[in-house]
């Protein structure tokens, strides 16, 4: 048996050598002997991180649980390599064009430059990678608690895991951090993971010849086992095949790591073309093995030993120990590529995504100096590779390192193809909007972590056994693994199938129903033309135009004094006096964004491309165009909201203007009036006092202009009366004394009081009057006397009648006072409530008109209303009380 | 023969006025409704007139102006009385012609003054 102290000390050696190749590789690039590391073949190499711990253990383990199904997982990327001139070229030509850091930076400048859609994507990649990277720390556990097994065991796996985890995240800041590359390229870990990837694979054939040919009878021994093995009798289920090559091929587009690689780490477009054949064919070589390893693990190994590990467990059994410390080495490498390589995607993408845009925005404006964010930058992606770790570790600490490998990978795969809907609609189709991705990209999300991710915990984790059972908020159909009922489909390819079908729907109802912002319209534009164009979309020829045109154009959009400066100093760049540059490309591209910050960069680029000519106006430019001169349509109609708003305020400070002045006026006019209703009976007392201190008056006349005075006095004390009672009641500041009371002895009382039985007739109707209401009595009397008193000095008639009707109804009680006589004029029925106002002359009323508006201010506080009933033979007046 | 005739509403203030005048001698007619008022002072042909300014149906500034158009009327001795005491009452009765002007209430003795000192050398 190997020997524990042995594995760790040739572990720490290959690491060294890691180091020391990582680092020889940098410097030599550093110098500009580099060249050789921009080879197809490295490229190719490197593309082997897609084969991870899962790919050189989990595959044996797959092929020994599902038979062939381990081929789907190599087939997806085979598809998609030799399809490479479809999507990869077309994605690495627009990284090229666009200096794309990495997936979330394709999808977040593809719509709009979009912080919010670069977060999110960010956030998917960890989420989807976390994972994995859990995966590739329990691997290396599990493949080092095989050796120490039967040894004295010092390490814990948890404690291997944590060792692993930290060992990983120190190479990653070392040679993932050493400085800022505008490419986001690291020639460094790129030479390191070639080298691992020969490594895996040279250990995973050693393995596979030894299994063949030393352990078994050769090839036609190891054929007859696999016709005997249950391997063959796997009935193949077509569903879960297409759903498995599906995923893997959109994982392999998606994953964070294959989008560094193969994108974004990516030198020459035509390495694409060497690795479209090479790479299928390291493939092949991995899982050649494969089947063979599998069946003779079964076939010799005792039954129950894990299948996950028989790469490791094969050799071990012959007592080959260096070939299973290469067998441990490979898969060693396998692993730590994996997470080197994810980390520092993930960390480029947690930094320009998330913590950078967060930082700048709370640095406020104007303090973003050039070292400064270098700085912080580094420290957060140095940060960032540290908490991406730790998040994997702590996931297969949660998650107990108990799942098969396999089916940890395909929650990550299925996690990071949500974004597959939206990073091919971004680069094939030109009405995808930002709205459209946000939906689709949350809707994904949403749909795979209720169907996998959460329950992958296992029950009573996450996600209840009650929801597992019986669907969210016991809704059968919202079951997570039968999504609307549909049941009988393999796990994966059911949340497969719901999550990318539900995602592409809302990306494309989404992108439909939205409508997107220049800004969108130009990238997408862009992206979408990077590959038809054959080269960078925006670069201007030597233009066949006259600077002079250009000038004249430029003062029309930016003013003389702008477009002068403009062409002044690039004129003077070019050595030239004067206002008139060469239209060189350079220039034409400071002139484009001169415009731009005017019109809009669409407008400006169209502008320059129909006097220029070098570059052709196409659809897709006049529809940005329309769009601009929508958004500044859109603008100036704000403008004249604003305006209509303005003339609105006038027009309401003018009315308020107005009904002061009306106030002013009303004021004048009642004072006025209570001067005249004052004054006049002090005229009469002032004139008859005189006329009593007379000593030749006569006896019949001295007792009746005593009369008049005390009349007049009286009417004085009635009009005070009035004025201080309409002024509680106007106030409100009235105590009513409310109390329940019968309709009919108020009136009673009224009619009494006002004592007009002589003068008029008063008809009213015992019966319907025994009502009980909830009143001030004396108010209420108050007002039927001065309606009755009314009657009694207004009506004309011959044989004048007053009728008082009561009418119920279920919310009110009437109370109508309707006379004989001729009524009000039409003319003054709105006026007769108001103070000081009558409609007949002063010497009938013998009141100062004060009346009707007292009446009015008593009901109104009583909660009723009083109204003029025209129509009626007479004057009529309504009452209406609530009722209770 | 002096003879006024009152264009006013309140019944006790045009008994006291007619008390006074008759004492004096003068001769009194008496109008209270503004809307005829100008007929009547034809019909009863007045050497002096004494003006409420709030009639019914009609306001005494109205009437004063229609009086001043009529040829027979423009020099007229015409007081104005009024009850409601504010000096902008005061400046459109003197613009519209009023002889004279004065607030409620008054004293009798001025009043009969005013319109002696107005109708001057009849007897």
């Amino acid at each position: 048996m190997l020997s524990l102290d042995l594995l760790i000390f040739v572990s720490l050696i290959y690491v060294a050598f890691l180091f020391g190749v990582a680092f020889w590789a940098e410097r030599a690039s550093d110098v500009g002997r580099g060249g050789w590391m921009r080879t197809p073949l490295i490229y190719t190499l490197s593309l082997s991180i897609y084969c991870t711990a899962w790919t050189f253990y989990g595959a044996v383990g797959f092929a020994a649980r599902s038979g062939l199904e381990f081929l789907t997982i190599y087939l997806g990327p085979t598809v998609v390599l030799i399809g490479w001139w479809l999507i990869l070229r077309r994605l690495v030509r627009i990284a090229r064009a666009e200096r794309i850091t990495s997936i979330a930076d394709l999808v977040s400048s593809r719509f709009g430059k979009s912080a919010l859609l670069g977060g999110l994507v960010t956030v998917m990649a960890v989420v989807g990678t976390t994972p994995y990277i859990a995966l590739q720390l329990q691997s290396v556990t599990t493949s080092i608690s095989v050796f120490a097994k039967g040894t004295q065991n010092i390490l814990s796996s948890t404690n291997i895991a944590l060792w692993t985890a930290a060992g990983l995240a120190v190479f990653t800041i070392l040679f993932g951090t050493r400085n800022l590359d505008v490419n986001e390229r690291h020639s460094g870990v790129v030479i390191a993971i070639a080298v691992e990837a020969i490594v895996k694979l040279l250990a995973l054939l050693a393995v596979g010849v030894f299994v063949v040919w030393g352990l078994a009878g050769g090839a036609g021994d190891v054929l007859a086992r696999i016709d005997a093995s249950p391997i063959s009798q796997w009935e193949v289920s077509t569903g879960r095949w297409i759903g498995l090559t599906f995923l893997s091929a959109a994982a392999f587009l998606c994953l964070p790591r294959m989008f560094q690689v193969m994108v974004v780490e990516n030198s020459e477009e035509s390495h694409l073309a060497t690795a479209s054949w090479a790479f299928p064919l390291y493939l092949l070589l991995m899982s050649l093995f494969v089947i063979p390893i599998a069946v003779v693990g079964l076939d010799i190994l005792p039954a129950g030993s894990n299948p996950d590990l028989f790469v490791l467990t094969l050799p071990l059994s012959a007592e080959q120990n260096g070939l299973a410390m290469l067998a441990f080495l490979g898969g060693f490498s396998s692993a730590t590529s994996m997470v080197i390589v994810a980390a520092i995607a993930l960390s480029t993408m947690i930094s320009n995504h998330i913590v950078t845009p967060i930082w700048l925005r709370s640095r406020g404006q104007g303090a973003t100096i050039s070292g400064d964010v270098r700085s912080v930058v580094l420290t957060s992606r140095r940060i960032s590779i540290i908490v991406i770790l730790t998040l994997g570790y702590l996931y297969y600490r949660i998650s107990g390192g108990g799942a098969a490998l396999a089916s940890i990978g395909l929650i990550s795969f299925a996690g990071v193809a949500q974004i597959l809907p939206v990073m091919l609609g971004g680069i094939f189709w030109h009405s995808a909007t930002k709205i459209g991705a946000l939906a689709g990209l949350i809707c994904g999300l949403v749909v795979w972590s209720y169907t996998m991710f959460l329950p992958s915990f296992g029950p009573e984790v996450l996600i209840s056994q009650e929801t597992i059972d019986h669907g969210l908020w016991g809704l059968q159909w919202l079951r997570p693994t039968a999504l609307f009922g549909i049941q009988g489909l393999d796990p994966v390819v059911h949340a497969v199938l719901w999550s990318i079908l539900l995602n592409s729907f809302a990306f494309v109802a989404g992108s439909i129903l939205s409508r997107p912002s220049p800004l969108e319209r130009v990238q997408a534009v862009q992206f979408i033309s990077a590959f038809e164009s054959g080269s960078s979309a925006r670069g201007w020829q030597r233009g066949a135009t006259d600077a002079e045109d250009l000038l004249s154009m430029a003062q029309r959009i930016i003013g003389a004094a702008q477009a002068q400066n403009l062409f002044r100093t690039a004129a003077q760049r070019q050595g030239k006096q004067g206002y008139l540059p060469d239209p060189t490309p350079q220039f034409l591209e400071t002139l484009e964004r001169g415009l731009a910050g005017s019109v809009g960069a669409a407008t400006a680029h169209a502008m320059l491309g129909q006097m220029v000519g070098g570059s052709a106006v196409t659809v897709e430019d006049l529809m940005a165009v329309a769009d601009e001169t929508a958004q500044i349509m859109e603008y100036s109609n704000q403008l004249e909201a604003k305006s209509g708003e303005l003339t609105t305020t006038a027009r309401k400070l003018r009315d308020a203007n107005d009904k002061l002045t009306k106030l002013s006026i009303q004021k004048d006019a009642f004072l006025s009036q209570i001067s005249h209703e004052l004054r006049t009976p002090m005229t009469s007392i002032r004139a008859f006092s005189e006329i009593l201190q007379n000593p030749d008056l006569s006896d019949g006349d001295r007792p009746k202009y005593a009369r008049i005075i005390e009349d007049e006095t009286q009417r004085l004390t009635r009009l005070l009366d009035d004025l201080l009672d309409l002024s509680v009641l106007e106030n409100g500041q009235v105590s009513l004394d409310l109390r329940q009371a019968r309709l009919r002895e108020i009136l009673d009382r009224a009619q009494a009081s006002a004592n007009v039985d002589e003068q008029i007739r008063i008809r009213r109707s015992a019966g319907r009057e025994d009502i009980s209401i909830l009143t001030d009595p004396d108010r209420l009397t108050q007002v039927f006397i001065n309606l009755m008193s009314n009657a009694a000095k207004y009506c004309e008639a011959q044989r004048p009648k007053l009728t008082v009707i009561v009418t119920e109804a279920p919310a009110a009680i009437t109370v109508d006072f309707i006379d004989n006589g001729a009524g009000v004029d039409h003319a003054n029925q709105d006026m007769i409530f108001e103070k000081f106002s009558r409609a007949s002359d002063h010497s009938k009323a013998g009141g100062a008109g004060l009346g009707l508006a007292i009446c009015r201010e008593i009901i109104t506080n009583l909660g009723g209303q009083i109204s003029y009933l025209p129509g009626q033979r007479g004057a009529a007046f309504r009452i209406s009380l609530p009722r209770d | 023969m002096r003879h006024v005739l009152l264009i006013e509403d309140e019944p006790n203030i045009v008994e006291a006025l007619s008390f006074i005048f008759l004492r004096d001698g003068w001769k009194v007619d008496a109008h209270s409704d503004g809307a005829n008022a100008v007929a009547t002072t034809v019909q009863t042909a007045p050497n002096a007139i004494i003006l409420d300014v709030m009639l019914p149906n009609r306001s005494g500034f109205e009437i004063l102006e229609e009086l001043r158009s009529l040829p027979d009327y423009k020099d007229i001795p015409i007081l104005m009385l009024t009850a409601r005491g504010q000096s902008k009452d005061r400046d459109i009765a003197m613009a519209r012609g009023a002889s004279q002007y004065m607030t409620k209430p008054f004293s009798n003795a001025e009043v009969l003054q005013t319109m002696n000192a107005l109708v001057g050398h009849l007897p």
